[in-house]
């Protein structure tokens, strides 16, 4: 166990270094921060001045030991627009983005469970079809797009005219489809509730969850018909299994076949998949949290390419490398476990 | 505390607080939505649309721009040229600080020994020799030279609360010095004459501001008691929060927007032309057909800048075929667009590029509006004239250091005159390149006139308004004619509005609203 975990470490590092190598060789195509720092009609003596003082006319290797010197230490660097360390930044922009992972998780689990259980019980059902239907046009719809139309429908609303207004039903369908449109349509509000730290959150209000809402429906949208298509297509080859077979020989109730016996089997995978997806989503709410102005990692993250914070951009680069090793490592973790069967240190069993 | 119970404080806490709001939402909190917020608290660090809107909430100028560029007296009430190089200042009494300090002529004279040292205006106020106050509301600017635009700098003089920010910090730091895109005490403190308090700042996220309650200006209408102001980069996401009612203003309305901003019921649309230039630049330096003015005449001739305008920008731009948007003291009312493509393929013709010849051709495309689709539009307009452009386009962040090498034979480039002033546009953009005195810092062609440099040299030291005016007219006529610079049109500007919120009187073409004397309707 500590051995596998030292590995691991020992991984975090590498990707850390690696990410650093790669940011630091491609800054120079990333923009020229100071043209980000100045008016345009400054003169390019004092853009120079600027570039000596903040060490970015240094060759390549003495601007990167000087960063990774920095690094080791825990330091790195500060924000050009923050005007803060980078690390700081960070911090600050997690939560939110944790808070918006967390609300589109939840959508997907209490969705992508019962859903996918019961289209693989009753896979020729009507309400199967509609489910499945729906999830492949889910996959197909990008994330911004479903963003802007969830805006539209529920931010902006919609009035229908479609029908003729002057005959009963057409008025009544006219506004059973139009929407009125209240729900906030950008930023996390007014209505945050400190917890900790830099941790305000938006789940302790009314006016803090309408806020969570739509974004967490929009990033949820990508993932959820994925996860009802795993679990549907898991729970069907569960289902066809031996000891099943058996257990309904035997005469138990279907309820506890499905529920207890076939759904335990189906999670394995699941989890796999699902742990790798979450550290995925912390990563890439970029698309949805650009659309919402949600004051995310996306957002900063977005705005500092935009800006050219080379600073941010390393740091955030090397967090979510970060991120990524460590939910990988819990994953296998888990993995383990649940599945006494696998070794993580890879010795025979 | 168990978590249980933190957990119900906070749900109490949040249903008091939810309770409490409807009461702060009065009809005279303005929710903005801009596209950018302020960089810093210190309007000296960095000369940008985004601190100059700062400048004019917290802060008062000595004299601001009207809607037709007449110059509003704001903390300077009068002024008088006293001799060729001194102008004195009256400076208005019974203004306070948000400190409570009085405002007094050394807080100007401090403010402009600052803004010399400030990297972005020191080049803007290198004119100035000297201020000095006469008495403590009495002032007298001195310049080396005689220099006609004093009053143009003084739009920028946004007077500085000089007791709040002199002094050492608890870490011994100077609280008035100049930190680019650092920490100092006066990029997180300021202290103006302005209408508004900053009393909340995240950045990047939101600024809120509150009403100063002993502004001296009693004369204002505006009754905007609270300002919460909100970044919102994207184009689709500001105009949804608009529409959507989460906010109540909204600058840079996009040209695919605009109808529907203006059909939208509750929101209206205030559109007006603006003084950005945007054009393209040929490189003589790379391309010897460049340097012939009959291709450059071609080009001008090929290009249908009212096609642009209105179809491309959707009426979004006024065509320009000179630097000075009607307005300015230079702009000539004789120049009009000139497309004309038979006349362009003749040019081409006696200048012996029958035949034509193929360019590279670098455009921005998340700089200026819809400028990656203009750029486009010109390669096609070229090749009609057998002008054949192999067309890049870039973000902004890896566009400018592409600029600056100069290596392309074409770049688009946009331009807004820091002075408001038609000379400005002539010294950065067309004048002969000179690494010295900076001259032609923006002439990424490399194109020169001696002549013309020699007429805006002259005009820029004629005090004598009325005949500058006349000079920078001729500079105007003599560019069009010798075709230095691909004019295609002034970018307009559009701002999106909740009915009600009279914002249609305090928006100018400087893009900086005047938000201190905005009124909302009490509905």
């Amino acid at each position: 166990m500590i051995a596998f975990l030292t590995k691991r470490l020992m991984h975090a590092l590498l990707v850390m270094f690696v990410i650093s190598v790669i940011a630091f060789a491609i800054q120079d195509h990333l923009g020229d921060p100071i043209q980000q720092m100045v008016g345009q009609s400054v003169p390019e003596s004092e853009r120079a001045a600027l570039r000596h003082q903040l060490g970015l006319d240094a060759p390549f290797h003495v601007q990167y030991l000087r960063f990774a010197g920095n690094a080791l230490q825990g330091d790195f660097g500060y924000s050009y627009f923050y005007r803060e360390p980078a690390l700081e930044v960070i911090a600050r922009h997690l939560p939110a983005t944790l808070e918006l992972v967390f609300g589109a998780t939840l959508l997907i689990v209490l969705l992508s469970v019962p859903i996918g259980v019961y289209s693989a019980i009753r896979p020729r059902s009507l309400l199967s079809r509609f489910f499945m239907g729906v999830s492949i046009v889910g996959i197909s719809i990008p994330v911004f797009l479903t963003a802007i139309i969830l805006i539209q429908i529920f931010s902006i609303g919609v009035t229908v005219t479609l029908f003729p207004e002057s005959s009963a039903w057409g008025g009544w369908l006219n506004a059973a489809l139009s929407t009125r449109g209240s729900m906030p349509s950008f930023g996390r509000g007014q209505d945050l509730v400190h917890v900790v730290g830099h941790w305000d959150t938006n789940l302790a209000s009314l006016g803090g969850l309408k806020h969570l809402v739509l974004p967490s429906i929009a990033l949820a949208s990508i993932m959820l018909p994925l996860f009802i298509r795993l679990i549907r297509a898991e729970m069907m080859e569960v289902l066809q299994s031996e000891y099943v077979k058996f257990a309904r020989a035997k005469g138990i109730a279907p309820r506890r076949i499905h529920f207890l016996h076939a759904l335990k089997n189906t999670m394995l995978p699941v989890i796999t998949v699902g742990g790798v997806q979450i550290g995925t989503m912390v990563a890439y709410t970029i698309l949805t949290e650009t659309v919402f102005q949600w004051p995310g990692l996306g957002l900063m993250f977005l705005d500092a390419i935009h800006r050219a914070d080379i600073p941010l951009i390393v740091a955030y680069l090397m967090i979510v490398g970060v991120i990524f090793v460590i939910t990988n490592t819990l994953v296998d973790l888990i993995y383990g476990l649940v599945n006494p069967t696998v070794k993580l240190t890879g010795k025979p069993a | 505390m168990s978590f249980k119970k933190t957990v119900l404080a906070c749900m109490i806490g949040a249903a008091a607080a939810s309770a409490l709001l409807p009461a702060s939402v009065s009809a005279e909190t303005l929710r903005i939505g801009y596209s950018a917020d302020p960089e810093t608290l210190d309007l000296h660090e960095q000369l940008s649309g985004g601190m100059l809107r700062l400048s004019h909430l917290a802060f008062d100028p000595l004299v601001r721009w009207t809607k037709d560029f007449d110059f509003e007296p704001r903390l300077a009430s009068d002024w008088e040229q006293v001799d060729e190089t001194t102008l004195r200042m009256t400076l208005r009494e019974g203004v306070t600080f948000h400190t409570g300090n009085a405002f007094t002529a050394e807080d100007v004279v401090w403010t402009i020994e600052r803004l010399q040292q400030s990297p972005d205006y020191r080049a803007i106020f290198e004119p100035i020799a000297e201020a000095h106050a006469v008495d403590a509301h009495t002032l007298e600017i001195t310049t080396h030279e005689p220099y006609p635009l004093l009053l143009n700098l003084a739009t920028y003089i946004f007077p500085l609360d000089r007791e709040f920010y002199t002094g050492t910090t608890d870490t011994g730091q100077d609280k008035a010095q100049i930190v680019k895109a650092g920490n100092s005490f006066a990029s997180r403190h300021l202290s103006g004459t302005g209408p508004f308090v900053v009393t909340e700042r995240r950045q990047g996220v939101r600024v809120e501001f509150e009403r100063f309650a002993d502004y001296w200006d009693e004369g204002s209408e505006g009754n905007v008691s609270r300002i919460v102001l909100t970044p919102i980069a994207e184009n689709a996401a500001r105009v949804a929060a608009l529409l959507s009612g989460g906010v109540d203003f909204i600058d840079a309305v996009p040209p695919n927007d605009l109808d529907r901003v203006r059909q939208a019921q509750g929101v209206d649309l205030v559109e007006i032309s603006g003084t950005r230039i945007i054009g393209f630049q040929l490189n003589e330096e790379r391309v010897e057909a460049f340097r012939d003015p009959r291709v450059r005449q071609a080009v001008a001739y090929a290009i249908n800048q009212e096609g642009i305008a209105d179809r491309l920008m959707r009426g979004f731009a006024t065509p320009a075929a000179q630097f000075s948007p009607s307005g300015y003291s230079g702009h000539n009312p004789e120049l009009p667009p000139r497309y004309d493509l038979e006349r362009a393929g003749q040019l081409m013709e006696e200048a012996g590029y029958a035949d034509g010849f193929g360019i590279d051709m670098i455009a921005p495309n998340n700089r200026y509006v819809n400028d990656a689709q203009i750029a486009q539009a010109i390669a096609n307009m070229l090749a009609r004239i057998n002008i054949d452009v192999n067309l890049r386009t870039m973000p902004l962040a890896q566009y400018w250091p592409e600029y600056d090498t100069r290596s392309s034979d074409a770049a688009m480039i946009g331009w807004h005159a820091d002075t408001e002033d038609s000379a400005n546009f002539f010294q950065y953009l067309t004048a002969c390149i000179d690494a010295e005195t900076g001259a032609g810092q923006y002439n990424y062609g490399g194109y020169c006139n001696t002549e013309l440099d020699a007429l805006v040299a002259r005009a820029d030291g004629e005090t004598d308004m009325e005949a500058r005016n006349a000079m920078l007219r001729d500079a105007e006529a003599m560019l069009h004619e010798d075709a230095g610079f691909v004019m295609l049109h002034w970018q307009n500007l559009a701002y999106g509005a909740r009915e009600g919120v009279a914002i249609e009187p305090v928006v100018n073409a400087t893009d900086f609203p005047y938000l201190g004397d905005l009124v909302i309707g009490r509905d």
